[in-house]
């Protein structure tokens, strides 16, 4: 089991989702974060005052997958997300110990689908 | 010399005031139905109009518009209001000083370029949209304002009636709004679905300060604090009323519920289609234009534009275009003398040549507006580009237009 983390442009969510269903990865855990990579931050202005390198906003997808899904979702995402710009995000892969689903109490690999 | 009427001096300052409120409150309106990251591109964008636009209106819009010149437009003699004092002007309001008429007036042609912002929200540059707000206000307000309310003014002069701006302001902005959703095409990444509106309080609170504003915009185009000015008050409130009523009901038919947005939706569009009407009808006309206004936008909004597939995005042509048209129609239809000896009868009373006038009116207002609208976006296109690059629209229009942002995710 792996846990797979990406770190996406928010417009790109839709098409990411997309490409997401198409490869039969329906379980997903969306969240809204901030950060920055080579894009360094956006300089904002207020009243005068610069405030440099301010974080932008990313979306992070957290999704638990079966060995067998690893590749299919990391190229999903990509093909979703890549636009070949600085900013377009990463993906992480992790190790998964222990998966239990909270409703019926199964673990492993049957828990994650 | 007329002499000067302090109550209705006091009425027109007062609605002046009301009017000046609906700008900040369609930015609000219009805020809360775009994306985060446009939040303040689009309040950027009709709060510049409050500025931009006065300057314009002292310098030569009120001059353009009013000032003695041909049927189609003004002259320059009233250039930085000259001539333009405080004693009254009996032309168009004889009763108070002519500059609180040039005030009150000035605060329509603050909000009617304001409203075209609702079609191309989002995805337009706000230099481009500073110099293209300023040719439209120059080339296509002004002579509307003339030819419908000026003295000698060619729609005037053919007895079409526009209580308060249905022509001038709502479907001229409206026609305009729809030219420009035209030619500067979809959104990014919303080709087949609506976008998000990220925050409906926020479109209330601005549908209700519209409406509180509105109260002005109607009632203050009576010139005066006397009868008129009180039936344009009422019919104004139960239009906006019944149209929002109606529109909740028509979305509960339809889809099972009724939305805060759609009644808030349906209320603008009731005060949109009142506003030619709101001095001449009576309460039975304010119900029946208010009702069937929503049963119009709903359809235009809901069906039209999907199936045509222009992103009007905030339905600036959709409720005061469509809202507009059905006003000036609805004027021929249920105006009354009885109401207001200075109008004239409609279908309904008995006359229907005032329908013909109302629909030569709308057409030519339509087509020279539609034609200007669309040369003058191209010109602005040519010289500056108007839309902004995809890696903007996508960052949004807070962030690389005003290098500022709405609201903080952390602190």
């Amino acid at each position: 089991m792996k846990l797979v983390t990406a770190i996406i442009q928010p417009h790109k969510l839709d098409s990411v989702k997309e490409e997401l269903y198409a490869v039969n990865v329906n379980l997903i855990t969306v969240s809204e974060v901030l950060g920055h990579g080579q894009q360094k931050g956006v300089d904002e202005f207020y009243r005068g005052a610069k405030e440099t390198g301010n974080l932008l906003r990313k979306v992070r997808l957290d999704i638990a997958v079966n060995e067998d899904y690893v590749e299919p979702t990391i190229k999903a995402i990509v093909k979703g997300a890549k636009t070949g710009k600085i900013g377009d995000g990463k993906i992480f892969v992790t190790e998964l110990q222990r998966c239990v689903r909270i409703r019926t109490e199964e673990e492993g690999t049957q828990a994650i689908g | 010399m007329e002499a000067i009427n302090s109550g209705d001096t006091a009425w027109i300052l007062m609605s002046s005031a009301l009017v000046m409120l609906m700008t900040p409150g369609l930015a609000l309106f219009y805020g809360g139905m775009v994306r985060r990251k446009n939040v303040l591109g689009v309040l950027m964008q009709c709060f510049a109009m409050l500025c931009v636009m006065t300057l314009h209106w002292v310098l030569i819009g009120y001059s353009l518009a009013f000032a003695p010149g041909n049927a189609f437009i003004g002259s320059l003699q009233w250039f930085a209001l000259k001539g333009v004092g405080l004693a009254p002007n009996p032309d168009y309001a004889a009763t108070i000083p002519h500059q609180a008429f040039m005030i009150f007036q000035g605060m329509f042609a603050i909000i009617t370029p304001a409203l075209i912002i609702g079609a191309f929200a989002e995805r337009m540059k706000f230099s481009a949209f500073l110099v293209f707000s300023l040719l439209w206000a120059t080339f296509i307000y002004d002579p509307v304002c003339h030819m419908v309310w000026a003295v000698g003014g060619y729609i005037r002069d053919m007895g079409a009636l526009d209580f308060a701006g249905g022509t001038v302001v709502h479907i001229n902005a409206g026609i305009a709004a729809l030219a420009t959703a035209l030619v500067i095409g979809r959104r990014q990444g919303y080709e087949d679905k609506p976008t998000p509106l990220h925050n409906i309080p926020t479109t209330v609170l601005g549908a209700a300060l519209l409406w509180f504003g509105w109260f002005g915009f109607n009632g203050g185009s009576a010139l005066g604090a006397g009868a008129i000015a009180t039936n344009a008050f009422v019919t104004t409130h139960v239009a906006a009323a019944a149209a929002g009523l109606s529109w909740a009901l028509l979305e509960w038919f339809k889809s099972g519920k009724p939305t805060m947005f759609g009644m808030v939706t349906g209320a603008v569009a009731g005060l949109v289609a009142i506003t030619p009407a709101a001095g001449f009808v009576n309460i039975i006309g304010a119900i029946a234009i208010g009702l069937l206004v929503s049963v119009l936008c709903f359809f235009a909004v809901g069906i039209l534009k999907p199936k045509f597939g222009y992103d009007d995005s905030l339905d600036a042509f959709g409720v005061h275009g469509i809202g507009g048209i059905w006003g000036a129609l609805a004027t021929g239809l249920f105006a009354t003398t009885a109401v207001n000896s200075g109008g004239a009868d409609g279908l309904f009373y008995g006359d229907p040549s005032l329908l013909i006038v109302q629909l030569k009116a709308v057409g030519i207002t339509l087509v020279y507006s539609f034609v200007g609208t669309l040369v003058i976006y191209k010109v602005v296109d040519m010289i500056m580009g108007v839309r902004v690059a995809p890696e903007e629209e996508n960052m949004g229009l807070d962030l690389t237009q005003h290098h500022e942002r709405a609201y903080t995710v952390l602190d």
